[in-house]
This record gives C-alpha cells, structure tokens and sequence, in this order.
C-alpha cells in the first residue's frame, strides 16, 4: 500500500515538474509550483517527517505562491519565446544534474539502519531526550535545545534575507545622480508615486 | 471589490482560525508537529489573506510596516537574549538547565522563549517581504 502512495506521488511530481517546464503561461506555472510543494509536503509525510511537511506546505504552497503572484502582477502573465534555442545551458544542467547522480552512488543507501547519520549523536537524543530535555516531540529537543545554536543562526539568517530584501525593494526617496556642467551632482530626490490602492478610507 | 462578498465573508470568518491555529501549532510544538517557525509563516499568512481581499492599504493600517520591522529584529533579539540570560545565571549559552532549579522545567522555560523568538522573527520576516513585494507597481522600462 504505501509503495502505491509513493509510486503515486513521485508520478505526479514527475508530470507537475514536466508541465511546469512546458507552460507558457506562467500564472498556470505558478498554481502548479504551489501543487509541486503540496505533493512533496505529501512525499515528507509518508517519509514520516511531519515537521519538515508542515514547513514545506505553509512556505512552499503557501507563501511562496502569493509572493510569485506578487511578482507576476509586475512582471505580466505571459512567458517570451526564448530568441535562441538553449542548447549550451541544456548542456551544463544536464551534465551538473549527472554528476550530482553520480555522487549519490557513494552515499548509503535510504533508510539502511547501518548508516553513519543513525549511529553518531541520533541514539543520544532518541534515548536521554525524554530525561535530560522532558519535552515529547525529539524534533522540538533537537531543533530548540541540542541545536540551539543552529537555530539561532536560523533565525538570523531569515532576519538577514528580510534585511536584503528590504534594501533592495524598499522605495524610500532616492537621490538622482545626473552630470552637470561635466561633474556627477546630485540633483533632487524623486518623489514617491502617489498610493492608487484601493483602501477607499485609509 | 466591493461584489466579492463570498470572498469578503469568507475570509473575515476564517481570518482568526487562522491566527488561533497558528498559536496552537506554536504551543502544541512540544507534542505534535510544528514550532516557531511553522506558527510564524501560518500567523502571516493570515495578514496575507486579508492584504489580499480588502487590500494592502487597509492591512497596513491595521499592521504598520514599522511594527513589521521591529518584529522582525526583536524576535532575534529574544532569541540571542534566552542565551546572555543563561550567561548570566551562570550556564552555558544557551544552556537552559540553570533556568529553574528544577533542570527540567528550566529546559521548558528555555525552548518556550526561543521559540517565541522564532515566531516572532519569521512572522515578521514574512510579512516584511511580502509588504516589499505587493508595494512594488508596475513600472513601463
């Protein structure tokens, strides 16, 4: 039974990625991206790893669409015919997508209970966990308590991506740097265009 | 707009399950699946649905853009402060244990903030950036 689920998913992520590839239409690339995430928010639960299925499917099918949105109502829905049939980046995916292959042949084998990951620190938390942290879930122990510094890092990294994007896309009035008379000078500050939203009383 | 009353009605009811959820998600963290970071991006999305029916401008009345930002540091701030707390009770960074003279409970306490501080950055990480996208206008290059 769960080797029909799995069998099923994988298809189906197969045909999303496939068509996603094929679409011209980039708001129908979109909505299937977000069903790409779901199905692998599907894929992680039957792998057992609820957390990280969770993760996939509020981020994955659900911000990250209405952000892809956002940019389409900028960027327009329709995708350009490419001018010259991409035969050279063709080329390096495929030969960057086999070697990644190829190194997989080294790694151990899927869920092998011999492998390394399952005999370093994993034993530790699965059997002091419930004395030394007293909290139920283990990912909870791991991510908050073992790994504190991890998350952290975590943390900051998201702080970091906000920081980025602010400065990138953040529309504070901007200095216009124009020559005159043979010199850079800075002329004026462009003003901000006037909000055309549609909040009728704010 | 004004005709969507489906998706107006719609949203306004299901807009505080989906705040109540993301708190339970937050605090049921230590049984079940999720945490801060789960809770974050769900207690987002909530704003993100309501920036998407009744538009940006009403969202950012209701949540400036400044308390944004300020979440979005302070939650760090919360996180890196659990670690100089326990410096200076004495632990380790990070070592919860010196947090309650019961090492168990003060594991408890320590995961409890920390994952307030993930909360609290990630939502206001999420809605940062999607306030930077949906700000953006069209502009003819």
């Amino acid at each position: 039974m769960i080797e029909f689920v799995d069998v099923t998913l994988l298809v189906l992520l197969g045909v999303t990625s496939l068509v996603i590839i094929r679409e011209q239409n980039l708001f129908a690339a979109v909505m299937l991206a977000g069903i790409y995430s779901l199905l692998s928010a599907g894929l992680f639960v039957v792998m057992d790893a609820v957390d990280v299925a969770f993760t996939e499917a509020a981020v994955g099918a659900g911000i990250s669409t209405v952000l892809m949105l956002g940019t389409l109502a900028l960027v327009g829905h329709q995708e350009h015919k490419p001018k010259r049939r991409p035969i050279l980046p063709l080329f390096v995916v495929a030969v960057t997508g086999g070697v990644l292959v190829y190194g997989t042949l080294d790694m151990p084998s899927f869920g092998d209970p011999a492998n390394p990951i399952h005999h370093h620190v994993a034993p530790h938390y699965l059997e002091e966990s419930p004395h030394e942290i007293g909290v139920p879930n283990v990912v909870t122990s791991v991510l908050a308590s073992y790994r504190g510094y991890d998350t952290m890092g975590e943390t900051t990294v998201i702080f970091a991506a906000v920081v980025g994007v602010l400065l990138l896309l953040s529309r504070g009035p901007r200095p216009r740097r124009t020559v005159v008379n043979g010199t850079w000078r800075t002329v004026a500050y462009e003003e901000d265009p006037p909000e055309v939203e549609e909040d009728r009383d704010g | 707009m004004d005709d969507r009353v489906i998706l107006r009605v719609g949203a306004k009811i299901l807009i505080p399950f989906i705040l109540l959820f993301a708190l339970y998600v937050q605090f049921h963290g230590d049984y079940g699946p999720g945490g801060g970071f789960q809770a974050g991006v769900i207690f987002a999305a909530a704003f993100v649905l309501y920036a998407l029916v009744y538009g940006l401008g009403n969202v950012k009345r209701a949540l400036p853009p400044q308390a944004v930002y300020v979440c979005a540091a302070l939650g760090v701030l919360i996180y890196a402060g659990v670690g100089f707390v326990t410096l200076a009770l004495g632990g380790d960074f990070l070592a919860y244990n010196v947090l309650n003279h019961n090492p168990e409970h003060g594991q408890e306490y320590g995961i409890l903030f920390v994952e307030l501080g993930v909360l609290v950055t990630v939502f206001g990480s999420m809605v940062a950036i999607f306030y930077a996208f949906a700000g953006r206008r069209k502009v003819d290059v």
